[in-house]
């Protein structure tokens, strides 16, 4: 055994084309090194530095806790985003419960509505709620009732960041609850178990990791929301605005990046937290596990659906306000439709300019950035070696989940912004708002290639190896092909969130490369409500037909390419 | 010899998942690697083919040091349990993928395709999408694509596991008529001991990492190395015996047989104890009582427990048809007879 071990330890030669591998791989992290990493600690250095650029340890958070009205703000938004968890949380719950465990008819159709508010920014609800409630709002009576002066505030963030985090949350519960097993329902059923005690000691366990993580993605969700508080938030400030003022308003950069890493720590909680959840979720369910059947209950399946169209009604409501407004010559005077604020939008105040940044950032982003989260996610996956350089891309690839928007932003402005920077030239430039939104994004559409990825036979590569046939020749007959769908999905996702987006490029635009959805907040801050609810509406249409487009094309790619699948 | 493995060590962290293996293969022989899942004999087949790298140890093919090679400077064919195949590429591009490769004639490739398909069964089937085969027929294509490029060396991983009963069968001595055909050396990894007995020249018999025994299955099956070995391949009775002097106390029976004194273990195989023929006269005859029969079809396992062998329990495979003549049913008292010879000490 002894004269074993002193054997020099066997280390493999690389093939040429396994170190074409590894340096593809290098490439992508070198990339996420350069346009997350770096970044992110540039934010750190700025709230570790005066203004003169001193070492100063946490005199910017000893002097920001020292400013009242920067912790009234933490306050505001600490309790704001408790209280709109507490709301959407239980609702969102019930709905899931009605689309997982009903007979409740139209199921696609409800899902399918509370959906629609992803396509356009979540500003939009902000501007439908002052059009319904605001100070010249059609229901302003009603809010007098129940004893609030107006909408502008409090009141109009929590309403708005219902209506807008609904559907995030609500994904992530149908998704928690479609887990379950059928067979242990029949077996509680054979032992005459209520339907309320099949409720507490089955069907909330099972679903408790799936609502805690809601509960936190809502949370983060609400309280990294710029867009917002921006419009209907008035007076009232919340560590998002802040930020903005800080940064943009009073250039005191080192208060403001102490503001951003406040918001960093409930995302990265939230991440954290996350991420054990979904690992105790999946060692929950084994493989043999039965999908559960609703059978139908004629008075519960009634009032799931009564519940269930009362929140799509609310969501239409929300939305079919803007879409009204948007037409409405002069609010609230003359309401005969005319195409008054889609000419002065698109023509006077140039927001069609912006548009077609949009298409070009929204479009680049679903080219480029399905391309390299799906290369990065190969090589990880299927490639071999390099096993330290590995893992650190792993971890980057899922961090700007645990980013919000905004720190991300500043991060850019911090490290591009800065004339020592090779790259500074890119500033400003449609090119970095591209990059900075497949960042932004990149968890998600990485996730979605792993998925893709790891349902691939993992011998494929061995058996490639064997037949001496390099990867790069596997990864174009035999990789891509088969994962198309998922690539569709990954540019569809790209697109929609680059058209919507707000909160990491407010930071970074110029006037020449203002994006449409920068524009509307511009458009609301010049008064003009009803010129940024057309365009709130264009980007909701394009997004739509965005939509339309990546169906059709996963349809025709399904049949090109998945025809073995029969 | 064609394939010679030294002193081969594997440590997974802490785990040792191989431990100095050391083995030689002639060329066109079959080996089969068998054991329990965990014993190390994927690790080892995976190493051969240069998908794991072993710590320490040296493997050469063909008189070549291949040990630091990756995967696609070796040669070698590989099947695995999963079959692998490229589900979007039709049968004809799956076994020509690495004909492809080496720039082969388009002509030469089809004629290739057509002939490897026809010695595989599947004659025309050329056209097809793997999704279309059954299991059985898309190993079949899976060993095609291996075999496509001529490998001096096929490396099978449970090729057969997937696959049900009667399929695993026929399967399996169809991999063997082909090997013989083509005399390419072959190593496949099983944990099923009767595919192993079935068509190997040469099993090794590994657990916890090392190797128990190398052999013939017939060597294997009649003259296990170790107890490990005995338990594993085929049934066993395991009895409680005391070697006294030149003989060994089973019970109250005595049955001659050298080596130290004290407590051993006997291991006897069940058809080695006859129910008949037993002659008057017949040494090392002893009565017993059945305490269970399970009918497997073309025969029972019979349970019978032996006051005379010291009320030890022991299975003996008897024939439905002897034990419907004989009208022995549970709780029936019986004669077996033991064969001396057989017996195997540890």
């Amino acid at each position: 055994m002894a004269s074993v071990l002193q054997l020099p330890v066997v280390k493999q030669h690389y093939h040429w084309i396994d170190r074409l591998a590894h340096v593809m791989l290098g490439l992508v992290a070198v990339f996420l090194l350069y346009f997350l990493a770096l970044p992110l600690g540039a934010i750190l250095i700025q709230a570790l530095q005066s203004d003169s650029g001193e070492f100063v340890w946490l005199a910017n958070f000893l002097a920001y806790a020292k400013t009242p009205a920067l912790l009234g703000s933490l306050w505001n938004s600490l309790w704001v985003s408790g209280l709109v968890t507490l709301i959407v949380l239980p609702l969102a719950f019930t709905f899931a419960y009605a689309l997982s465990r009903s007979c409740m008819p139209y199921k696609a159709l409800f899902r399918g509505i509370t959906l629609v508010p992803l396509l356009a920014p979540s500003l939009l609800s902000a501007i439908s709620l002052i059009y319904w409630f605001g100070n010249q709002g059609v229901l302003k009576v009603w809010l007098e009732h129940i004893g609030i002066d107006e909408i502008y505030g409090a009141p109009g963030i929590v309403l708005a960041e219902c209506i807008a985090v609904f559907p995030h949350t609500l994904m992530i519960l149908v998704t928690a609850l479609s887990m379950s097993d059928a067979r242990l329902f029949e077996a509680a059923d054979a032992m005459g178990t209520t339907a309320l005690r099949k409720f507490f000691t089955i069907t909330l366990p099972g679903a408790k990791y799936g609502l805690i993580s809601a509960a936190m993605v809502t949370f983060t969700l609400v309280i990294t929301d710029f867009g917002i508080p921006k419009v209907i938030g008035g007076n009232f400030n919340v560590l998002a605005t802040d930020v903005f003022k800080l940064v943009i308003g009073q250039q005191d950069f080192a208060k403001g990046a102490v503001v951003a890493i406040l918001l960093l720590t409930p995302a990265v909680l939230s991440f954290a937290v996350d991420g054990y959840v979904s690992r105790r979720q999946t060692a929950m369910l084994s493989a043999r596990a039965i999908p559960y059947r609703a059978q139908p209950a004629p008075l519960f399946d009634r009032l799931m659906t009564l519940f269930c169209a009362n929140i799509a009604l609310l969501v239409l409501a929300m939305l079919g306000m803007a879409v009204f407004a948007s037409f409405a010559t002069f609010w609230p005077y003359n309401l005969t439709p005319s195409l008054r604020h889609y000419t002065l939008g698109l023509l006077d105040a140039e927001v069609g300019v912006a548009f077609l940044n949009s298409i070009t950032m929204a479009g680049g982003t679903a080219l480029f950035g399905t391309a390299l989260v799906f290369v990065g996610a190969y090589l990880l996956e299927k490639t071999k070696g390099m096993d330290s350089l590995r893992a650190g891309v792993r971890l980057l690839a899922v961090v700007p989940m645990a980013v919000p928007g905004l720190v991300l932003g500043l991060g850019y402005i911090f490290f591009f912004n800065a004339s020592s920077n090779p790259l500074n030239g890119l500033y400003h430039t449609l090119t970095l708002l591209t990059l900075c939104t497949i960042i932004h994004f990149y968890t998600t559409g990485h996730l979605t290639a792993v998925t893709a990825l790891k349902a691939l036979d993992s011998e494929f590569e061995a058996v490639s190896a064997s037949l001496k046939v390099p990867f790069y020749k596997t990864f174009w007959r035999v990789t891509l092909p088969i994962c198309t769908p998922a690539l569709v999905d990954m540019a569809r996702y790209f697109f929609i969130n680059a058209m919507t987006t707000i909160s990491a490029v407010v930071f970074l635009y110029s006037p020449e490369t203002k994006v449409a959805s920068i524009a509307i907040l511009n458009l609301d801050e010049a008064g003009e409500m009803g010129a940024a609810a057309a365009m709130a509406v264009l980007i909701g249409l394009a997004s739509t037909l965005a939509t339309l487009f990546f169906m059709m094309l996963a349809w025709w790619v399904n049949r090109r390419t998945q025809a073995w699948r029969r | 010899m064609f394939l010679d493995l030294r002193q081969i060590c594997k440590n997974f962290g802490s785990f040792t998942a191989l431990r100095d293996i050391s083995l030689a293969v002639q060329k066109g022989e079959f080996v089969c690697f068998l054991g329990p899942s965990g014993c190390g004999k994927t690790t080892l087949l995976r190493i051969i083919a240069g998908l794991e790298v072993q710590t320490a140890g040296q493997v050469f093919q063909g008189g070549r040091d291949i040990s630091c090679l990756p995967p696609a400077q070796r040669d070698y064919g590989i099947v695995f349990q999963s079959y692998a195949l490229f589900p979007n590429l039709s049968v004809f591009d799956n076994v020509s993928y690495g004909l492809v490769n080496r720039k082969v004639p388009r002509a030469q490739t089809r004629q290739r395709v057509t002939d490897l398909l026809k010695l595989v069964g599947l004659p025309g089937s050329e056209a097809k999408f793997p999704g279309q085969l059954s299991g059985g027929q898309q190993q079949r294509i899976a060993l095609a694509r291996a075999l496509a490029t001529a490998p001096g060396l096929l490396l099978l991983d449970e090729p057969l596991s997937a696959l049900d009963a009667l399929e695993r069968v026929r399967l399996r001595q169809e991999i063997r008529s082909l090997q013989q055909t083509l005399g390419v050396t072959t190593i496949m990894v099983t944990h099923d001991q009767e595919e192993a007995l079935s068509v190997a020249d040469r099993i090794v018999v590994m657990n916890h990492g090392v190797i128990e025994q190398v052999g013939t299955p017939m060597a294997i099956y009649r003259e296990p190395a170790s107890p490990f070995v005995a338990d594993f391949v085929g049934k066993v009775n395991v009895l409680n015996a005391q070697r006294v002097g030149n003989s060994l106390q089973l019970g109250q029976m005595r049955v001659p047989s050298n080596g130290a004194e004290g407590a051993v273990k006997v291991y006897l195989r069940p058809e080695d104890v006859l129910a008949h023929p037993i002659a008057p006269g017949d040494a090392h005859v002893f009565s017993c009582q059945i305490e269970g029969i399970d009918f497997l079809g073309s025969h029972c396992h019979v349970h019978v427990s032996a006051p005379l062998l010291g009320d030890q329990k022991l299975t003996v495979y008897l024939s439905p048809n002897f034990l419907s003549e004989q009208s022995l049913r549970a709780g029936s008292a019986l004669t077996l007879k033991l064969l001396p010879e057989r017996l195997k000490v540890f």
